[in-house]
Parts: structure tokens; sequence; C-alpha cells
């Protein structure tokens, strides 16, 4: 039995990192995921992992120094929030386009203006479309363990791309809680070393990143999109390795108690612990309501969305971002399409809340779950509520 | 025998689209984005060589008699060389011509 200690989870993340036995870190400081790198550099510096650290002066430059390091085949890692992984955006194209397994750890946080340091999933939204594996944490010890993951799914031969791992800034990053960490011998058994198969090497000259034009430009991105999908089957073969290995299991949609339910509540990240706790008091009331976690953002899991939901007659999908004049929450509106084409879906009720940093308690899940299920009734002439705001 | 780059498919690409053939770029027809082709006059030409410093695609080279010409293979027709020739050695000539 692995003993638990109480860490801060920023601290655990990066001590991940270092179980992972990362080569190279490169880092910018901003709130909420300095202390992961913070907590990095001082290992380094204290002789405990023996990894380059580079300090560099923006994110810009975190993710290419990131990219340039991982090229040569060193295993890569950084971490971000907000408007860090928003500088580093045109860059982590380049990351996942040319297949380098960098892995990143971010404290998710809302985007300026007004100014925010607090969390939600504004940023993650934003960088939807680069290509990256995403998964989404909901506690220290997923955090932890996907860090651990991602090293092993990043870097599979069948893969190569980059990996992020999402962990609610404050909620997470700033909380202590318990967290059992593998012996080292452990993890270096579960990670393999890493070896990329066409590392820059002087004596062998490789071009990565090169011009494509228009009679090569599809194929480039065929192919990354086909690469994408297929880590699925890694991702869940990693999952169900690390589960057999440490006891813990991971998949791309978990479900609490939404067994025979007719109404679902669908969160990301850490907000499904509150919400469990809401859906446990409303089943003792008797209400059938049950919950759904997305962990698995990209690649997307629409296999398992729709098994999911099978039975269901109403879906509530609660966003921590918001889509401008769009359809409202993105992950509601990426699960709408997905079960669009289905002859028996449940209906699908978008709320949106928690942004930068506003609080949702259970009793507040209580409240959205209820107006869900008043809505699937009555209808409504909005694409979304946004729950909580003052009118 | 390997494919044309431009009868690769996708299935074909290396990993992260990685170009593996160093000076590959030198199989790469440039030519075909020209509209314009520099016509170089050796009445007129006094082979200081400016062109071949200033021809950004590198493609400016010097014949047997010391005269300065561009590889149309490579030739963009960006018209630097033109400008660059003091002595008015060269005119850019639409393509068509
Ligand atoms: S710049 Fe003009 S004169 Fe000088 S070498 Fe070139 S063509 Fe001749
Ligand atoms: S037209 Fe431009 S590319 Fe062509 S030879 Fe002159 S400088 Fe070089």
């Amino acid at each position: 039995m692995v003993k638990k200690v109480g860490i801060e989870v920023s601290v655990a993340v990066a001590d991940a990192a270092k179980l992972a036995n990362v080569d190279v870190i490169a880092a910018y400081p901003i709130t909420p995921q300095t202390h992961i790198v913070e907590h990095l550099a001082q290992i380094v510096a204290d002789g405990e992992l023996d990894a380059a650290y580079i300090p560099v002066e923006s994110e810009h430059s975190v993710m290419s120094a990131c990219c340039g390091a991982s090229a040569t085949g060193a295993r890569t890692f950084t971490a971000t929030a907000g408007q860090g992984l928003e500088l580093m955006h045109e860059v982590m194209y380049v990351a996942s386009a040319m297949q380098l397994p960098i892995v990143m750890a971010v404290a998710n946080r809302a985007l300026s203006a007004p100014l925010s340091v607090w969390g939600d999933h504004s940023d993650a939204m934003a960088v939807r479309d680069t290509g990256w594996i995403q998964i989404f944490v909901e506690n220290g010890q997923e955090a932890v363990d996907n860090v651990l993951c991602a090293f092993r799914i990043a870097e599979d031969q069948r893969v190569l791309l980059p990996v992020m791992i999402h962990l609610d800034g404050f909620y997470l990053s700033h909380v202590i809680e318990p967290v059992g960490f593998p012996e080292q011998s452990e993890v270096d058994q579960f990670i393999p070393p890493y070896q990329y198969p066409l590392p820059l090497n002087p004596d062998k000259p490789v071009t990565m990143g090169a011009f494509a034009p228009p009679f090569i430009y599809s194929e480039a991105k065929k192919v990354q999109d086909v690469n994408l999908r297929a880590s699925k089957e890694v991702i869940m073969e990693c999952w169900k390795e690390f589960g057999n290995r440490f006891k813990r299991h991971y998949s791309p949609v978990e479900s609490y108690r939404s067994e025979g339910t007719k109404v679902l509540l669908l969160t990301m990240g850490s907000f499904g612990e509150t919400a469990m706790t809401a859906i446990d008091k409303m089943r003792g009331e008797g209400k059938k309501v049950g919950l759904l976690k997305l962990r698995l953002w990209r690649p997307f899991p629409f296999a398992e969305i729709r098994q999911a939901v099978k039975g269901a007659e109403v879906l509530i999908v609660l966003d921590r971002s918001l889509s401008y004049g769009g359809p409202g929450g993105p992950v509601c509106s990426e699960i709408r399409s997905a079960l669009y084409q289905q002859e028996k879906k449940p209906q699908v009720i978008s709320f949106i809340g928690g942004l930068g940093g506003r609080d949702i308690t259970p009793a507040g899940f209580e409240e959205i779950i209820t107006r869900g299920i008043e809505i699937s009734q009555t209808g409504s002439d909005q694409e979304f509520e946004l729950f909580g705001v003052r009118e | 025998m390997t494919k044309r780059d431009d009868q690769l498919t996708w299935k074909d690409l290396r990993i992260g689209s990685i170009v593996a053939e160093p000076g590959s770029a030198s199989q790469y027809q440039t030519g075909t984005w020209r509209s314009q082709r520099p016509l170089f006059d050796s009445s007129k030409c006094i082979k200081c060589g400016m062109c071949y410093i200033f021809c950004p695609e590198g493609c400016v080279e010097q014949n047997t008699e010391g005269y300065f010409e561009a590889n149309l293979f490579y030739c963009k027709g960006c018209g630097i060389c033109a400008r660059e020739c003091w002595p008015r050695a060269i005119t850019m000539v639409e393509e068509e011509e």
C-alpha cells in the first residue's frame, strides 16, 4: 500500500515530473502555475534531478525551447496557465505537427480582460485545436497519475504527440491534498526510455517543420488528424496498464451514479468533486440524477460519450468558458455535435458557470440540475444559461 | 523509385513530416513562381557581380566567360537583380513574351 502524503498539488505535479526523470524543463512563471516550475527549479538546483532547467523571457520562448529540446530526443516538461498558454499558442501547433512529445501541465486560468488570475477553462478552450492530446484531472492524485501517464503516452512510438494535463488553477494547483506517489523503480518500469526516431543530430541532419507548398500541406494535416485520433487506443492502453500496476483507473468518460438515470450532468475538471456531493444529496432525496465526467478532451471520445448517455433523456452540460456570440459552451457544442446523428439522444442543455474563479457550491449544482430539468420541459430561447450571473 | 513530392500520400509522410534527405530543397523548382524573367545583356555588363550578391534566391551564376546569368530553375522573377544592376544590363520581361 502506497503511503499518502499531504502535499500542495503544484508541488506534487513537479514531483511527478521528477519521478518521470525529465531531461529538460523550460519555464516562465505565471499564476496559478508558478509553484510547479518553482519547485522544479529547486529540485534541479539541489541536484536531486539531473535536468537542464531553462528559464526564458516569455512563454513563447518556453514552447520554442521545449520544441528544440524535445527534437533532440530529450524528455521535456513545462507548465503554464492562462495568458501564458495564449502566448505559447502558435508554437503549440508546431510542437504537435512536428510530433514532439512534450508534456505540459496547465493550471487553468481565466483570460484577461478584465484581469483575472482565477480559474476557468477559457485558456484550455482557446488551445483546443492545437493538435495536442488533452486530459482534464479532478484532484491532486489524478494530476500526478496523469502526468506520469502523459510521458508514456506522448513518447509511445505509435503516438509521438505532445500532451497537456489540465488541472484547475487554485482549485487544484494551490490546495493541499493527500497524494500517493509510486516508487522511482516502479515509474522507471512504467515509462520506458524516450527514443525519438529522427532526432536532431549533426551527423544525420534532418529538416523539421519544413516549408510545405499547397500540394503537400493537406496530406500533412490529414496525417496529424489520423495520428491524434489513433492515439486514443494508446491512451486507453496506458490507463489500463496504469490501473494494473497502481490500482487507480482512468477512462475517457467517467460515470458516477449514472446507471439507469434519465438526467445526467456533465462536468470537466475539479468541479466533478463538488458535483458528486450534489448528486449524492439528490439521490438521497430519491431524485434520479447521475454525473458524467469528461476526462479526455482530445482526441474527443465520440464512442464513449454516445455510450455514456444511452438511455438518458436530459443531459446538462456545464462549461467553464464562453464562446462569445457562438454556441456558448465549447464542451456542450461538441457534445451536441457528437450526438446529433444519433437516432435516440438526450436533450442537451447548456450551462456556463464558474467563470474567473466563481465558486459553484453543491447547492449550486443542485440548482443547475433542477433548472436544467425545467428547461428540458419548457424549452428556452437562449443558447445557454450563465449560472449565477446577476441580472 | 521514390514518388515525386506532389504524388506522396499522407501515409508516405515521415513522422512530423520530417525531411530526412539533406539538401533536398534543391529539387524544388521555385522557377514556376515567376511571372517575369531577367534578361542579361552582356554588351552592357561590367561583371561587377552586384546581381550575384543581391539575388535573394542565390541563383545568379557566373558563366565561363565571366558574365552573370540567372538559373531559371530557381529564379523567382523578383527583379532585385535588375534594380541593383547600375549599368542597366538587366531587363525584366514578361514570361509570356
Ligand atoms: S549587376 Fe549588372 S553589370 Fe553587374 S554583373 Fe550583374 S548584370 Fe553585370
Ligand atoms: S529576378 Fe530575382 S530571383 Fe531571379 S535572378 Fe534576379 S534577383 Fe534572382
